[in-house]
């Protein structure tokens, strides 16, 4: 006969308010298998611990069942207690009676009949519990950081500063990311080349840094400890090793395309770097808009390149690397405006979006700094910015605030009202939101010292009036409709998903929230690390942030990942499947479904008879297995099974709440 | 209602900026000033709203309004304005600009003795000297 105990969880009153613990207790008692039953008010503490412990030697518990909360909170906390008492880690189950139970139910008498229920599963299953061994399985030392924006580049840097290699992979002929294209950073109004571009540089040179710019990453295989990526570095025509970027080549190319760096409000060449700063300094061709690629003529970067870097049979080039972490830090993506049709945005050349006008801002923008208006190059005197365009709009934008836009938004009104100490700023906002370390004094700058005029209340339509526009918006303090003529409209545009996030997510087999973007572990205790184990967030991609909380959240991802790369081996989880091969028909059913590739066929011999007869039957590689369970359900014989829930385990927890 | 720089940069918002010393940027617009008054109920605008009206330089309303001779001058909005912004002093302004047009006093000398023995308030007599006398 086994030996069992039950201890109960008050989880101070979250249970216990719920639950009638004593009843519960009592019950358990009576269980089959139970030889004691105890309860304590947090039984995750240390004296809680300490009780399991004690009573495991005094009544001499060869299993125990604790019933509280999830066991994606606790089950490793009393894995440890059990470890600590001299019993196997996985003779332990956990009864869910907090998320399951308490939280979702009002009625005490139903809830407490429910917990009695959940914890004699949990009884039953313990009862079939088997001893379980981790394995260990090697680590890669070497870290893929996705996206080489701020944030790539700080995680980049703070794991090849711990001593591991990194290959930083860059989608755009260049890193620097969204920060390239700014002008000023809030609220010190530091220039944000000046701060990135050391950066940029210091990645570059980094003896264990290895960029792959104009690449992406295709395929991601493998688990923790042990990714297999596969990176195509996309053709770039100009040979990195032979370049000098004398730029002779993007002087002499008569191919005009908009730049994309400068948000379209200029044209590039289709041989370019992105921005002056560009690094690597080395061009690449966009051979949809070259005419040698387009029309096979031309040609005149090769015949005019002194180094003879340019080279049009360049073919992309296919990396399989491994890894033993990913960072994710794919950043974000600016709303598209075509459903605010009230702002003319698109249809009259001075209205523009902030990123845009952080690039008329910029000393090597469009305009080289010179604030004007793109309709006709003459100054601005009164410009209106509009906040919430798309953001905490449920109906044609994001419901969710873009947290950047208050801050920007004052930034932008002080660096125009440097250039133009009489004209005015008018500033359209729902509510204000500067929670940052000197964010309200940088907001309060600007109001007081700079005399922008914050008007609560929304625009409702921007429109062309003679060489102006109108916009129409109410001040909802005063109760005023108000009418407002404006050299320029700035709208703060909001912020969203990169619209390939999905795509990535599903590569990278990590979860996304329902705006796309990637999900945390858990968004109070593990900010920095994806679902899946070995995957880490920074930035935007995982929502909304300013500077530096992207770079906070980078160092964070980085400190995590040189935790995993800085150990020999993983203990790899021991709850993986096992087939058996007696019952095993070699159907192969377990092969389509199993999502990570672990299982095989393998050949056995067997003897029926005197006869040795050769047999196909499936086989499970523990070390790619993260037991799901899919291969289980889709076995008609049964003859595979997850170790640690087993079929006889998981019937006989139906058994115990049904009959 | 159209909004000009011309309008919030006016002579009178300086000349109101002048008088009282206050930047009436300063406000954000929380309502404590009114939310304290004592004598709120029977204002016709209220004393956040007198600051909001000079964020959007609506002079005019302000000089037609009761609320700047219903002030007491009792200072509570001042002593609890998060902002540190003097309304009293702007009440004031606002009335010194009318009554500085008008030229002259409502409030007799002679008066102040009588009304002063039957027990009235400091405040309120501070307060009939700002409003009355120039």
């Amino acid at each position: 006969m086994k030996r069992i105990g039950v201890f109960v969880c008050w989880c101070g009153t979250n249970i216990a308010n719920t639950v009638n613990i004593e009843a519960v207790t009592e019950a358990a008692g009576k269980m089959p298998g139970v030889v004691y039953a105890g309860n304590y008010k947090y039984m995750c503490s240390e004296i809680g611990q300490s009780k399991i412990k004690s009573a495991i030697i005094r009544e001499k518990l060869d299993r125990f069942v604790v019933a509280s909360c999830s066991p994606r909170m606790h089950e490793s906390t009393f894995r440890k207690t059990a470890a600590a008492a001299g019993l196997n880690p996985y003779l332990v189950e956990i009864a869910n009676i907090r998320e399951h139970c308490s939280w979702v139910h009002k009625n005490k008498g139903e809830a407490t009949a429910k917990a009695i229920a959940l914890i004699r599963a949990a009884v039953a299953k313990a009862a079939r519990d088997k001893e379980l061994w981790a394995t260990q399985i090697p680590v890669e030392h070497r870290a893929l950081v996705i996206g080489g924006g701020i944030g790539g580049i700080q995680a980049a840097l703070d794991i090849a500063d711990a001593g591991f290699e990194v290959d930083l992979v860059e989608r755009t002929p260049s890193i620097g990311g969204h920060m390239a294209q700014l002008d000023k950073t809030f609220p010190t109004l530091d220039c944000s080349a000046c701060i990135l571009t050391p950066k940029m540089g210091e990645a570059a040179s980094h003896p264990k840094i290895t960029l792959y710019t104009y690449s992406e990453v295709e395929k991601v295989d493998g688990y923790v400890g042990n990714f297999e990526a596969t990176i195509r570095k996309k053709a770039r025509s100009v040979d990195l090793e032979k370049c000098t970027g004398c730029g002779i080549c993007w002087e002499k190319c008569p191919s005009r395309v908009k730049s994309e760096f400068d948000e379209a409000l200029s044209m590039r060449k289709a041989i370019y770097i992105p921005f002056p700063q560009a690094v690597p300094n080395v061009p690449v061709i966009d051979r949809a808009s070259c005419r040698w690629f387009t029309r096979e003529k031309c040609g005149i970067c090769r015949k005019t390149c002194p180094a003879g870097a340019v080279n049009f049979d360049q073919e992309d080039e296919v990396l399989q690397k491994k890894y033993g972490a990913i960072v994710v830090a794919t950043g974000f993506d600016v709303l598209d405006l075509d459903d605010f049709g009230e702002y003319s945005y698109g249809k009259h050349p001075d209205v523009l979006t902030s990123l845009e006008f952080e690039r008329i801002l910029n000393s090597s923008g469009p305009t080289g700094g010179r604030l004007l208006r793109p309709s006709n190059q003459s100054p601005p005197k009164n410009v209106v910015f509009i906040q919430c365009v798309g953001s905490r709009d449920k109906s044609r934008g994001k419901p969710y605030c873009s947290k950047i836009c208050c801050m920007y938004s004052a930034k932008h009104v002080i660096l125009f009202k440097e250039k133009y100490p009489e004209a005015q700023a008018y500033v359209f906002y729902i509510d204000i939101r500067t929670a940052g370390k000197d964010f309200e004094e940088f907001h309060r700058r600007a109001v007081e010292e700079y005399g922008a005029l914050y008007l609560k209340g929304s625009a409702g339509k921007v429109f062309p009036d003679g060489d102006k526009l109108l916009v129409k918006g109410v001040d909802s303090l005063s109760g005023h409709a108000l009418e407002i003529e404006a050299d320029m409209v700035v709208l703060a545009t909001a912020i969203k998903a990169k619209s390939d996030a999905p795509q990535l997510a599903r590569l990278l087999g990590i979860s996304t929230d329902t705006h796309a973007f990637f999900m945390e572990a858990h968004p109070k205790l593990r900010p920095v690390e994806a679902h899946t184990a070995g995957i880490f967030l920074a930035g935007a991609c995982q929502g909304p942030k300013d500077i530096p909380e992207t770079v906070s959240q980078a160092s964070g991802a980085a400190a995590k990942a040189i935790v995993l790369l800085s150990k020999e081996n993983l203990l790899s989880d021991p709850c993986v499947s096992e087939v058996n091969e007696s019952l095993c028909t070699g159907c192969l059913a377990c092969i389509k479904v199993c999502p990570y590739s672990a299982i095989t066929e393998k050949t056995i011999e067997e003897k029926i008879h005197g006869k040795a007869l050769q047999r196909r039957v499936a086989e499970v590689n523990v070390a790619l297995c993260q037991g799901c369970g899919s291969c289980t359900v889709s076995c008609r014989p049964g003859a595979v099974n997850l170790k640690g829930f087993t079929n006889e385990q998981i019937m006989a927890e139906v058994d115990a709440i049904c009959l | 209602m159209k909004i000009t720089r011309d309008n919030l940069c006016s002579s009178i918002v300086k000349e109101i900026a002048e008088i009282s010393g206050e930047n009436v940027a300063g406000c954000y617009q929380c309502g404590k000033c009114t939310a304290a008054c004592p004598v709120n109920t029977v204002m016709d605008i209220l004393p956040h709203q007198v600051l909001r009206f000079l964020q959007l330089g609506l002079v005019e309303a302000l000089l037609n309004c009761n609320t700047i001779w219903i002030c007491a001058s009792c200072f509570t909005c001042a002593g609890r304005c998060p902002r540190g912004v003097d309304l009293p002093g702007i009440m004031e302004a606002l009335r010194l600009i009318l009554l500085r047009k008008r030229g002259f006093s409502r409030i007799k000398a002679g008066v102040i003795p009588r009304v002063a023995d039957k027990g009235m308030p400091e405040q309120a007599l501070v307060s009939a000297f700002r409003k009355y006398t120039r």
